[in-house]
């Protein structure tokens, strides 16, 4: 136990954990924008499953991890058009559909990946700062700074893209017309309309963001494991919904979340390495996020009021 | 020559399969007027004013505004004609502010950014125009419902509005809220705007109106002014017969008390106190009304002594002295409680149930229409087919989903239902809201009728005028106390009306 509380080995587990965090925290801040405008994605994980695949395909085939960003932000916004026309303008029922983009996104990814790819190939993984062709420089003697270097500095750039996020969400949802509308929107849809504000639009928009943002999820989540697998994920899509409960629909503690399941993984799998945990309580210290992240939803979650349309079609009449 | 009109419509004809909504509709407003109109439930006034908003596209007919022939299609196509609304329910979005709600759908002068603070400085001028106080800053939530409405009407006004309707729109203010909206709303009329006022309290209808319209089934059956007509006429022209306002009570020797309240402590639905401390007696043969503006605790009040809401310790309900304190709702029915809640549709019926399922909800169970372990359905067909025909109830048949008829005969239907276990105490919370006058005439008489039997009867109403036409004895509820009890013969409005604010408490 005493080598785990090194400050060496708590700055790398802390480093760990951001970047687990990033898949995460993307994927929840999409679901964020589009919870708040009254519209619930169950198929987060099916969204980020086929952007990852995608994304890692790119990688395989070109090896430009731009292109594999580009690919994930494509099948995500393609994704959310299929979403959105289907609960916005079929007002279908969300939760149903929601689990049909899921269960999509998760058998058409593995069969890609059975067709395309076959024996799992492993990619050159997303490079840190200071792996990056022409600026990599500046960044080497930074993350050779102790304690701070690899807790900071040794990050590829999705995850400082992901973080600058937070406040970028923040700032489009209560700062802007169309984070106004979002709001109102996802409150009170009859009053929004009556006003003249297009509920649909708003909302297809807000559900485009969410995908596009849960397909750049998945491409990360691939690009920093440098692999793909059936059902790669295994769940983090979902969680990622949960992260929106438990951050009161709040970009700021969304990304807590984020980060106290990246942090709580970061640890066990630390754990695990040094022998902390027994071989044979495996199993039972892999549930550690998942049920960390139960408690905390419900201890907070009850506190909190959520969208008041969150899950409810609008119409007129 | 008169000015021309700021609205005029012609000729309005709108059917909808089955039923003429709108027959040959025409009225006027000008400017600086206050313009009522005047219907029951379906009487066509909101047909009316969605052709008006562009919701509904009339059959036949013109709407002319300034004397020009305008096309309203959409509510946004309304508002930029400047004629706005006062909904009902409010059209606001609580989580937001006051200046976002005010901005919603309108363009900012920063594009893609919002400009609350441009918006926050033109409510405030308007605010002190009109005498309207409110903080644009605050959150909705936050805002009384009195306030609320300032802020639907500052909406209006700042997307520069020349005709305003108001739907109902005291129908959940307090009678100081009432008098204040009033002022604004005459404030607003000398500045030159033309208002469409929507009620059926009639004293309000006579008290603020230059014009009246009154319609019926859908046509107009009347345009008088308040100095040609009285309360009496007003609702003679609305249900197109004698009507009795008040029924005639014969006095009746008090009895017992039945219902007993002591000490009655109850928890909110967010866990704080929604009534303290109440005492109260009902006694054979007496309709206590219990008056207050809703959320004052009087629906915790009803749920607890029907034993849906569980009171505090130390609190103690009793019906003809059988402690219920604790008691499940079967129990207090059986210790001869009727109750006729608040939200017909939600606690006092299943929509989707057929009438005759509807009026079978509590006794179904009874041998009487049972054959065996089956139901005898020739039994049941004529039980309820009796209560159908001695409460009036309009219904196509026993087997009509309960929820396609209209509020007031679903109300009868409930009425029917609770009367006939034969009660010895009745709880019956707000039993005529948004019920048509000729229903809530015979609902009224039914009361009545159950108190000169020697039933104990706790009416929960926001009508004041329903109170002090059928309460033996009033208590005012504010804040979860009753702070107020007196007779009917030593109570007045504005008594009433104070001690529904918050008077009292200081006294």
């Amino acid at each position: 136990m005493s080598e785990f509380f090194t400050i060496s080995v708590l700055a790398a587990t802390l480093g760990t954990a951001i970047r687990f965090a990033v898949p995460y925290l993307l994927a929840a801040l999409g679901e964020t924008i589009g919870q708040r405008s009254g519209v619930l994605n169950l198929g987060v994980d099916g969204t980020m499953l086929l952007g990852g695949f995608g994304a890692y395909y790119a990688v395989l085939k070109t090896d430009s991890h731009s292109l594999g960003i580009l690919v994930g932000l494509g099948v995500g916004l393609l994704m959310g058009v299929v979403y959105a026309y289907v609960t916005v303008f079929l007002d279908a029922k969300q939760g149903i559909s929601g689990i049909g983009i899921y269960l999509f996104g998760l058998g058409f990814s593995d069969l890609l990946f059975q067709e395309l790819v076959g024996t799992p190939l492993p990619i050159r993984p997303l490079p840190t700062l200071d792996k990056l062709p022409v600026v990599g420089g500046l960044f080497e003697p930074l993350v050779e700074i102790e304690v701070i270097g690899p807790l900071l500095f040794d990050h590829n750039l999705l995850t400082y893209l992901a973080f600058l996020l937070v406040p970028a969400v923040t700032w489009l949802l209560m700062k802007t017309t169309f984070g106004m509308n979002v709001r109102a929107v996802g409150e009170n849809p009859q009053a929004a309309d009556s006003l003249g504000v297009s509920v649909a639009k708003t909302r297809f928009i807000a559900i485009l963001m969410g995908s596009t943002l849960a397909g750049v999820a998945g491409a990360t989540l691939s690009m920093q494991l440098a692999i793909f697998q059936h059902n790669l994920t295994n769940g983090i899509g979902f969680i990622a919904v949960a992260l929106v409960y438990f951050g009161a629909w709040r970009p700021r503690w969304v990304m807590a979340g984020a980060l106290l399941y990246g942090l709580v993984t970061a640890t066990r799998i630390r754990w695990q390495s040094l022998g902390i945990i027994p071989q044979g309580a495996s199993d039972v210290a892999a549930m550690a996020p998942a049920i960390i992240t139960i408690l905390a939803l419900v201890l907070l979650a009850s506190r909190v009021r959520g969208p008041a349309a969150l899950t409810k079609p609008f119409s007129r009449h | 020559m008169e000015h021309t009109p700021l609205l005029s419509m012609h000729n309005i004809t709108k059917t909808f399969p089955g039923v003429l909504a709108n027959d040959d509709v025409s009225f006027d407003v000008r400017n600086g007027e206050v313009h009522t109109l005047l219907g029951e439930n379906g009487a066509g006034k909101s047909t009316l004013m969605k052709i008006l908003f562009g919701l509904y596209k009339p059959d036949s007919g013109e709407i002319r505004l300034r004397g020009e022939v305008a096309s309203i299609t959409s509510p946004t196509s309304a508002i930029e004609q400047r004629v706005g609304m006062v909904h009902q329910h409010f059209m606001l979005v609580p989580t937001l502010t006051v200046a976002e709600n005010v901005a919603l759908g309108l363009t900012s002068s920063r594009g893609f950014r919002t400009d609350l603070d441009v918006v926050s400085d033109r409510i405030t001028e308007i605010s002190e125009q009109y005498g309207l106080s409110v903080d644009p800053e605050i959150d909705v939530w936050k805002l009384s419902v009195g306030e609320r409405q300032r802020v639907e009407i500052i909406k209006a006004l700042y997307r520069d509005a020349e005709l305003l309707v108001l739907d109902e729109p005291t129908a959940v203010l307090t009678p100081q809220e009432v008098a204040d909206l009033f002022v604004i709303l005459r404030q607003m009329t000398d500045a030159g705007t033309g208002i469409i006022f929507i009620s059926h309290k009639l004293h309000e209808v006579l008290e603020l109106s230059d014009r009246i319209t009154v319609l019926r089934n859908g046509r107009v059956t009347g345009h008088t002014t308040p100095a040609e007509t009285s309360r009496q006429q007003l609702a003679d022209m609305m249900v197109g017969r004698e009507v009795k306002l008040a029924p005639d009570k014969p006095h009746v020797d008090l009895g017992l008390a039945r219902l007993r309240l002591r000490n009655l402590s109850v928890k909110g639905d967010r866990g704080t106190m929604a009534v303290v401390d109440a005492d109260l007696d009902v006694h054979a043969g007496e309709i206590v009304g219990i008056a207050g503006v809703s959320g004052n605790g009087q629906r915790e009040l009803a749920e607890t002594v029907a034993g849906l809401r569980p009171a505090e310790a130390g609190s103690s309900v009793s019906i003809d002295d059988v402690d219920l304190t604790t008691a499940t709702p079967a129990r207090t029915r059986a210790a001869g409680l009727s109750y006729v809640p608040e939200e017909r549709m939600k606690d006092g019926a299943v929509g989707e149930f057929q009438v005759s399922e509807n009026l079978l909800l509590i006794n179904h169970a009874e041998a009487r229409f049972r054959r065996g372990p089956l139901f005898d359905f020739a039994k049941i067909r004529d039980h309820c087919q009796e209560l159908v025909d001695q409460f009036s109830v309009k219904t196509p048949s026993l087997a009509t989903p309960t929820s396609s008829l209209s509020g007031g005969n679903i109300q009868k239907l409930i009425m029917a239902r609770e009367l006939e276990s034969k009660p010895s105490v009745i709880l019956a919370a707000q039993p005529t809201r948004g019920v048509d006058i000729g229903a809530a005439e015979y609902i009224h008489s039914q009361l009545v009728e159950q108190r000169n039997e020697g039933v104990a009867i706790l009416m929960i109403s926001e009508d004041l005028d329903e109170i002090l036409g059928l309460a033996d004895r009033i208590a005012v509820m504010f804040e979860g106390r009753i702070v107020k009890v007196v007779d009917r013969e030593n109570a007045t409005k504005e008594e009433l009306g104070l001690a529904m604010a918050g008077a009292e408490v200081d006294a």
